[in-house]
């Protein structure tokens, strides 16, 4: 069915038809829409689902463990001080191998008091053991979040995922929403694991080093795994619904010189400074990062790069930029921008292309 | 006198100190439940009780937790369980630390939400897992590691917190006591709702007296009226067992005070204190029984 939403919207009707059966959230912008869509859902009757109203991030992310523990499916959304408020149980989600999907409204951290688009929540959440997406369109929020319940209770994945979607920019614009008929496209919840009171067990029981170390490798060997999943479930939502992703999406890179890198909505909008740029004579092209965990093999040959980071790991460089450096050795142009909410139109990120200096970082509107 | 299973859901060869009160009170705790239960359990003397990986000592799945999450996990739960059509029990199993510190806030809301569980928090009134550090627990006057010179706070009043939240079934209860604790955990398992029992857990080695006298601790704590069983059921107020003698007669808390090593050194003035919150409490709770307050 073809519709207008906002990006909120677009991740609460991608729930509904994913049915999960337990929901337990707490509001906080900018994704309070996404969990008062869910709860209207629920209260109405057009969604099974029960609404577990927590008082705490905290404990969203603790009734979401305690509901996939008992094998059923599971779904929480948050935001910035929400997400870096339950970072503890995120890891306990991974650790205890739940495929709880989440989305995140991705969002400054205080302070002071900023409400607007950053990638510093989510991406301080990166070691934690959950596979993180983040999307560009309303339209890719929807289908993201439909893939991400079939990705992590694969039974290669078992791990949760995270959808991360811009603040405002994304989870409060308005863009066409081609919803589908999900069929069996996710299979019913199986987790091998879940409590049985038959045959009573330990869980998260007190480890010594061998095991806790084989347990970590176990966390690791499905993330590679994961790799492979990710393909197979973009492979066959291509197939049934006819949009097709992959874990970088790249627009105009064959046969460019300079890649923009960035994530979300910026690398959308390097797409069109791609064009601005092939008008003026400079090949240039746009890799928008999708998949940040597990992180991308990709090969950019002798390109030159320029990375967007809307995010900074203090004392060190932008996150992407860095990773990305680490990873393939290339020495990428660094640009900070975004942060806060910091408006970044795509003739600013054509600007940074024409301007780029290898090697260099430069914080857009600080630098200059 | 209630008839007590025979099975047994707690193996031999746990890992809890000599004269452990919390293993007694969760061996009664499991026979009430019955094997369609699960326990979640935050970080607390359980989590080493119950054995290291791969084995466990406990015959009920046991479900441990991060420190403050125990009765939102719980609430998750019940709620899928409930949503399968299942009637499994979900027991937090927490101590004082895990209660009254780190887990009020997760406890407060599971309450506030109608939760179908049972939260028993085993109150030994220290963080006894780590050594003995102070809690919110931890009455006046006690010394812990943390507070070397003896507690100069009071007890925080977890039940009256609890009873604000105007749930179907609470109780007190104590590791001496093991039949009125049996009653109590059946009773609330048949009650459906968030239910709470708070439950006396004398410590051998934290509280300092000799292992064998672990019974004679929590009976002296009862008897002296430093600790009081009793119900809310439905909101009405009934005091149990031994409680009802001390409401008449009890010992002075020197008595009580005087066998523990945690307490040694302290004034005449704090015992004076603890002496007049004791008579002050059951001042408040003969009004509560004769329907005063």
């Amino acid at each position: 069915m073809l519709t207008v939403a906002t990006g909120n919207k677009a991740v609460a009707t991608a729930v509904k038809h994913a049915k999960p059966a337990v929901v337990a959230a707490y509001p906080i912008t900018p994704q309070t829409e996404i969990v008062e869509q869910i709860a209207n859902f629920v209260e109405t009757g057009e969604m099974e689902a029960n609404y577990i109203p927590v008082e705490s991030e905290h404990s969203s992310m603790a009734a979401c463990i305690g509901a996939s523990a008992t094998g059923v499916r599971s779904f929480t959304a948050t935001s910035s001080h929400g997400l870096v408020y339950m970072c503890e149980m995120l890891h306990w989600a991974a650790g205890a191998r739940l495929p709880i999907v989440m989305a995140n409204a991705n969002r400054a951290l205080g302070p002071g008091w900023n409400i607007w688009a950053e990638h510093s929540d989510s991406l301080s959440m990166r070691d934690t053991g959950w596979l993180q997406v983040y999307v560009g369109s309303v339209q890719e929020a929807y289908d993201a979040t439909l893939m991400a319940f079939r990705i992590a209770e694969h039974e290669d994945v078992m791990l949760p995922v995270m959808i991360n979607l811009d603040g405002f920019t994304l989870t409060h614009i308005m863009q066409p929403l081609e919803t589908v008929d999900i069929g069996d496209f996710i299979p019913p919840c199986k987790i091998a694991h879940a409590i049985d009171t038959a045959n009573p067990g330990g869980y998260g029981t007190l480890t010594p080093p061998t095991e806790h170390f084989k347990f970590r490798w176990d966390i690791e060997r499905a993330m590679r795994d994961s790799v492979d999943v990710i393909r197979e479930t973009e492979d066959e939502f291509a197939r049934r619904f006819g949009r097709r992703y992959a874990p970088v999406e790249e627009y105009r890179c064959d046969d460019a010189d300079v890649v923009v890198v960035a994530m979300g909505t910026l690398g959308k909008e390097a797409e069109v400074a791609a064009d601005i740029l092939r008008n003026e004579g400079i090949r240039a092209g746009s890799a928008r990062l999708r998949w940040f965990r597990p992180f991308p093999a990709i090969d950019f040959g002798d390109k030159e790069l320029v990375v967007i980071d809307r995010d900074y790991s203090f004392g060190y460089g932008g996150i992407l930029a860095r990773e990305l450096q680490a990873a393939f050795g290339i020495t990428p142009y660094s640009v900070i921008a975004g942060l806060g909410g910091q408006e970044v139109t795509y003739d600013d990120i054509a600007g940074f292309v024409r301007e780029r200096k290898p090697g260099a970082e430069f914080w857009f509107g600080v630098s200059d | 006198m209630p008839e007590i299973p025979k099975e047994e859901y707690i193996l031999r060869c746990t890992s809890a100190c000599a004269g452990c009160s919390s293993s007694l009170v969760l061996r009664y705790v499991f026979k009430a439940a019955g094997p369609d239960s699960v326990l979640v359990v935050p970080a607390c003397c359980t989590s080493v009780i119950q054995g290291i990986y791969p084995n466990t000592a406990m015959n009920i799945p046991v479900y441990n937790v991060a420190f403050a999450s125990a009765a939102a996990v719980a609430s998750g739960m019940s709620t899928a369980f409930r949503t399968m059509g299942r009637k499994t029990n979900v027991i937090c199993y927490a101590g004082d630390g895990g209660t009254v510190d780190i887990g009020i806030q997760a406890l407060s809301g599971a309450l506030e939400r109608g939760t179908d569980f049972l939260y028993i928090c085993y109150d030994n009134e220290a963080y006894s897992n780590t050594g003995m550090q102070r809690s919110g627990g931890t009455p006046l006057g006690a010394r812990t590691t943390t507070t070397p010179c003896g507690k100069k706070d009071n007890k925080k009043d977890l039940d009256r917190i609890v009873a604000a939240h105007n749930l179907p079934y609470m109780a007190t209860a104590c590791s001496a006591y093991p039949l009125d604790l049996y009653k109590k955990v059946k009773k609330a398992l048949s009650i459906p709702g968030p239910k709470f029992i708070h439950i006396l857990a004398p410590c051998p080695p934290g509280w300092r007296f000799p292992s064998a006298e672990t019974i004679e601790m929590g009976k002296l704590a009862v008897k002296t009226g430093m600790w009081v069983l009793y119900e809310r059921e439905y909101g009405t107020f009934s005091l149990n067992g031994a409680s009802k003698a001390a409401m008449k007669k009890r010992l002075p808390v020197r008595d009580y005070l005087t066998r523990q090593g945690r307490f040694k050194g302290i004034d005449e003035e704090t015992i004076g204190i603890l002496q007049q919150t004791v008579d002050r409490n059951m001042d408040r709770y003969a009004r509560e029984v004769e329907g005063i307050c």
